[in-house]
């Protein structure tokens, strides 16, 4: 079985998408939407979740990344040491090419 | 607890809780009830594939129930009575039962704690 296009590939910037209107059972956390980050790996290719939870098939799987945010990046009065990160698996819809 | 709602603008679904205030977390732990671990195996059961690959139920299905919960349910629900509610919800819409038959099962059920034998 052949899986789908890849599109990033790790150290590639994206944005993920500012839809803070999606309807229904969505795995893309809030505070990270409309928010640049580097894709740290290729998870692979799996059903997509938005589609599961809904009693079908979540076919044609999707290209999942693992996405790297710096802190200061999601939460702008972060305290903690520079460098600090939040990780978040993120699937390929939600995501846009950033420039840099 | 009670948690404040978000004020931005859009369909931020109340279990979409990063970032928001909540209070301490609670760290209190206990042994799993039966009943409780009656109903992880249940779930595991479920989602388990069948031979043809297929589910009964997902765990995307299940997350989506809980979702769906009123907020106050949410709040004082506790973790594997949000699960029984999913649980309950998904089988009835995979008309694995009916509600009808749920209610049934449940009253003879009471009827039958009630009389001091075991569930």
């Amino acid at each position: 079985m052949t899986g789908p296009a890849i599109r990033f590939a790790p150290g590639d910037r994206v944005r993920v998408l500012a839809d803070f209107e999606r309807p229904g059972h969505v795995r893309t956390p809030w505070y990270c939407r409309d928010k640049t980050g580097v894709i740290e790996r290729v998870c692979g290719a799996f059903p997509n979740p938005e589609q599961l939870a809904y009693a079908t098939d979540g076919l044609p799987a999707l290209p999942l990344y693992r996405v790297r945010f710096d802190q200061r990046v999601l939460w702008p009065d972060y305290a903690g040491p520079t460098g600090d990160a939040v990780e978040i698996e993120i699937y390929e819809p939600w995501l846009l090419a950033a420039e840099g | 607890m009670l948690r404040a709602m978000s004020e931005k603008p859009g369909n931020r679904r109340y279990h979409d809780m990063g970032g928001l205030p909540a209070g301490p977390v609670g760290h209190d732990e206990h042994e799993p009830d039966l009943w409780e671990k009656r109903v992880d195996a249940m779930m595991v059961c479920l989602g388990a594939s069948a031979p043809d690959g297929k589910r009964l139920i997902t765990v995307d299905e299940i997350r989506r129930a809980i979702e769906d919960l009123p907020t106050d349910a949410y709040d004082n629900m506790s973790y594997y009575e949000r699960w029984v509610h999913s649980l309950s919800t998904i089988l009835a819409e995979r008309g694995v039962y009916t509600p009808d038959e749920l209610a049934a099962k449940l009253a003879e059920v009471k009827a039958r704690a009630g009389a001091g034998k075991s569930p």
